[in-house]
């Protein structure tokens, strides 16, 4: 049940890659990419708090697995989260706003950057307890499954997670309850500051279901379209009342683990071979060269990010403070 | 000659039926043979002889019920020296049981009627176990998204049959039996109640639920707020919570005030039958995540409660559970049935107490207990989890920061000695609140 997912496979299907698909991803990708570094510079200067841990590296992983989605499907992810909202389809004025705490952000400044959420988009978080949302990716299954809706569950964790318990109760009442979720382990090789091989006794994580009987594949995450490729065989196999199945995508973060990670445990080299030999926006920009798009075209969608990311910084920087009054409200739903 | 007594079979219990003799006089019978049929409020076990011999007399018939624990049942000729009952658990296995002052229903003149009862009703009896029962029933019905989940809910019909003819009524799509997981099935139910969904999660009891108490605080409680209004979470955590009888340190803890203490939670912990079914009613209803804090001891005990269609009782409103004008008792769950008791034994000393059964331990409800401490100038808080920073703590802050003048006396707390549950018998019933502790309370407050 183990296969390898290569850019190869990919490569092989480009030939059914239209234009449109290549651009779309490609200005999604971008997208995540131009305001993470946006938000890095904003926490910089002050204007984001707390934690804030950037996507950058990793934007293969949600646009690909975003394409194999369907509407009713439902998101959730742990706290490096702006990159799946992006790309879940999130105002990123709103998601910059709820990074500067403004009454303009999603959660209207009372959840953070590891706490939004958006049901029109079916995004659940956004959650800072580690392996948390695994227990609760695979809740939102099983309400799929109640309902019989035909939806799924996409339900991301990273390395770091994939020691916790729960994910394994997890995995087991899924597959016991044939639950409708995809397990998305990304996998970019450090939990903060630990090394997957230093933390780990089995470094397959695709295999961790192994004695549950739930099939796992490695993924290229770095490469939407083995990723799009993965996700449209894993969310088939949940959709269609097979139960769970576990993608683990091969990837990696460029910056630290938060802003306040100076990120010592990895050689400048390691990064810089990433960069420059596996980067997942250089991997697409490349096939969309090969495709005959026009270096202009290329431009224009740069440019477009460009402007969305600064109108979302603008917002975010003057959108007001909450108002005191939101202290108090939100603690319970009026019955 | 050998005496077979009647055993305790689980750690609760105080009597049972003999429902069936599986031998008779004349029999001989062996260690290990299997020799008659016992149901007790949770289950039919069968009870195997210890000793050998030949079987001289039964002493009670099949299909008598109430018959005590330790009663002799039938007695062997022959055979070794007396010996103790047949079974697993100890014989002096119900004490603290056996001193239970909530066993039987109080009728004090003082006591009054629940203004939240329809006038003119008929009164039924039902268990506190049934009440439960007939509440997730009830709204079950009434709403296809309500589901119970947890260990042991469905086939086995609850660990202490509070689930009882659930599955079979509701199917095994809404009566869920799940692996022995708190944290991940907490974790299921919250995710499923982000959703939309409105779960029942059952913890055979609260000490497993500190497994999952992230998912009760951080996933549930917190959400709505997170979220800025966008997720609601509307769940209900439930099962059985502070101290049963012997079951020490891991088993017998309270968690009234853990979770007392945090905001996105509304905490519950019914006192008899119209307390469970009313309450548990309007937890499953409400559209906030809910722990409901019941208690073991109380399962099996008869309360009356309304005849009606739909009997929901408010959450944070407490309940005025004796009138009195001398001194405030409040209490909560179990401990309201020994505030009662002791309120009985001070009026005949003359000090007439009123009790309030708080019902609704977040949001508490201050105004009534200030207006009953204005009435009476004197608080005695009881509960039966630890003092610190617990319940009486937070009840006697709010009286004595809103209602200091009327204070006569330094309100007073009664709670758990400030130990682990021990095991042994004598040390178990010096650690719990006792109707003794509450009396002396309420003399010093009275300065008597």
């Amino acid at each position: 049940m183990a296969r390898t997912a290569k850019a190869s496979d990919s490569d092989k299907k480009l030939s059914n890659v239209s234009k449109d698909e290549l651009l779309k991803y490609y200005r999604e990708m971008v997208l995540i990419r131009r305001f993470e570094e946006r938000a890095g510079q904003l926490y910089g200067m002050g204007l984001i708090g707390g934690f804030c841990h950037l996507y950058i590296g990793q934007e293969a992983v949600a646009v690909g697995m975003e394409a194999a989605s369907k509407d009713g499907d439902q998101v959730i992810t742990g706290y490096r989260d702006h990159g799946h909202m992006l790309a879940a389809g999130m105002d990123p004025k709103a998601v910059m706003a709820e990074l500067t705490g403004r009454a303009g952000g999603s959660s209207k400044g009372k959840g953070g950057s590891m706490h939004m959420f958006d049901i029109a988009t079916g995004f659940y978080g956004g959650h800072g307890i580690v392996g948390a949302q695994v227990s609760l990716g695979t809740g939102l299954a099983f309400s799929d499954h109640y309902r019989q809706n035909g939806n799924v569950s996409f339900t991301y964790f990273g390395d770091g997670a994939a020691n916790q318990g729960q994910v394994y109760e997890s995995f087991n009442m899924a597959q016991l309850w044939k639950l409708p979720v995809v397990y998305v382990i990304e996998n970019n090789e450090y939990a903060m500051g630990t090394s997957l091989a230093r933390a780990s006794a089995t470094i397959n994580l695709s295999q961790r279901g192994a004695s549950f009987g739930i099939p796992g594949e490695t993924v290229d995450g770095m490469d939407v379209f083995a990723v799009k490729d993965a996700a449209e065989r894993a969310a088939e196999h949940a959709r269609s009342g097979k139960g769970p199945y576990i993608l683990e995508m091969k990837t990696y973060r460029y910056r630290g683990h938060s802003m306040s990670d100076p990120a010592k445990y990895r050689s400048k080299e390691e990064v810089d071979e990433v960069k420059t030999t596996r980067d997942p926006i250089d991997h697409i920009k490349t096939m969309l060269q090969q495709a005959g798009v026009a270096e202009d075209e290329i431009k224009a969608i740069d440019n477009d990010v460009k402007a969305i990311v600064l109108e979302a910084v603008e917002f975010a920087q003057t959108s007001p403070e909450p108002d005191p009054s939101e202290l108090f409200t939100d603690i319970y739903t009026e019955a | 000659m050998t005496d077979i007594l009647m055993p305790a079979l689980s750690p609760t219990m105080e009597e049972g039926t003999l429902s069936k003799w599986l031998v008779k006089v004349g029999d001989d019978i062996s260690a290990g043979q299997v020799i008659a049929e016992i149901e007790t409020d949770k289950a039919t076990m069968e009870v195997e002889a210890v000793d050998e011999g030949k079987v001289e007399a039964i002493l009670v018939e099949a299909g008598t019920e109430g018959v005590k624990v330790n009663t002799p049942i039938a007695r062997l000729e022959g055979g070794a020296a007396a010996s103790p009952a047949p079974t697993r658990a100890a014989p002096e296995a119900a004490p603290v049981a056996a001193a239970e002052p909530t066993a039987a229903p109080v009728a004090s003149k003082a006591e009054v009627r629940d203004p939240e009862f329809p006038e003119g009703t008929t009164m039924i009896k039902i268990t506190v176990r049934d009440a439960l029962r007939d509440a997730m029933a009830e709204e079950m019905r009434r709403d296809d998204t309500v589901f119970l989940m947890g260990e042991e809910v469905a086939q086995y019909q609850g660990a202490y049959k509070v689930s009882r003819g659930l599955l079979e009524e509701f199917g095994e799509r809404r009566v869920i039996d799940t692996p022995i997981t708190e944290m991940g099935f907490a974790g299921i139910g919250s995710g499923a109640a982000m959703a939309g969904l409105k779960p029942i999660i059952e913890f055979m009891t609260f000490n497993f639920a500190m497994q999952a108490i992230d998912h009760i605080i951080n996933s549930s409680a917190k959400t709505l707020y997170m979220s800025g209004g966008q997720i609601k979470s509307s769940i209900v955590f439930r099962g059985p919570n502070g101290a049963a009888a012997r079951v020490a340190a891991q088993h017998s803890q309270d968690y009234s005030a853990w979770y007392a203490n945090v905001p996105g939670l509304k905490v519950l912990a019914p006192y008899d039958a119209a307390d469970a079914k009313g309450l548990l009613k309007a937890a499953i209803r409400d559209p906030n995540p809910v722990v409901f804090l019941e208690h073991e001891m109380m399962y099996g005990n008869e309360f009356e409660i309304p005849d009606v269609e739909d009997f929901v009782l408010p959450i944070g409103k407490a309940k005025i559970q004796r009138t009195g004008k001398d001194v405030t008792i409040t209490a909560h769950s179990r401990m309201v049935g020994f505030a009662l008791k002791a309120a009985e034994q001070l009026a005949a000393e003359g000090i007439d107490v009123e009790v309030i059964n708080l019902r609704t331990l977040r949001p508490l409800d201050t105004d009534t207990i200030l207006a009953s401490v204005r009435k009476t100038n004197r608080l005695v808080t009881v509960e039966e989890g630890w003092g610190p920073c617990g319940i009486g703590a937070e009840v006697a802050a709010r009286v004595v920061a809103e209602a200091f003048d009327d204070l006569d006396a330094p309100p007073l707390r009664v709670h758990q000695e400030d130990v682990p549950m021990p095991y042994a018998a004598n040390l178990e019933a010096m650690v719990v609140p006792s109707v003794e502790k509450i009396v002396k309370a309420v003399k010093a407050v009275t300065y008597r």
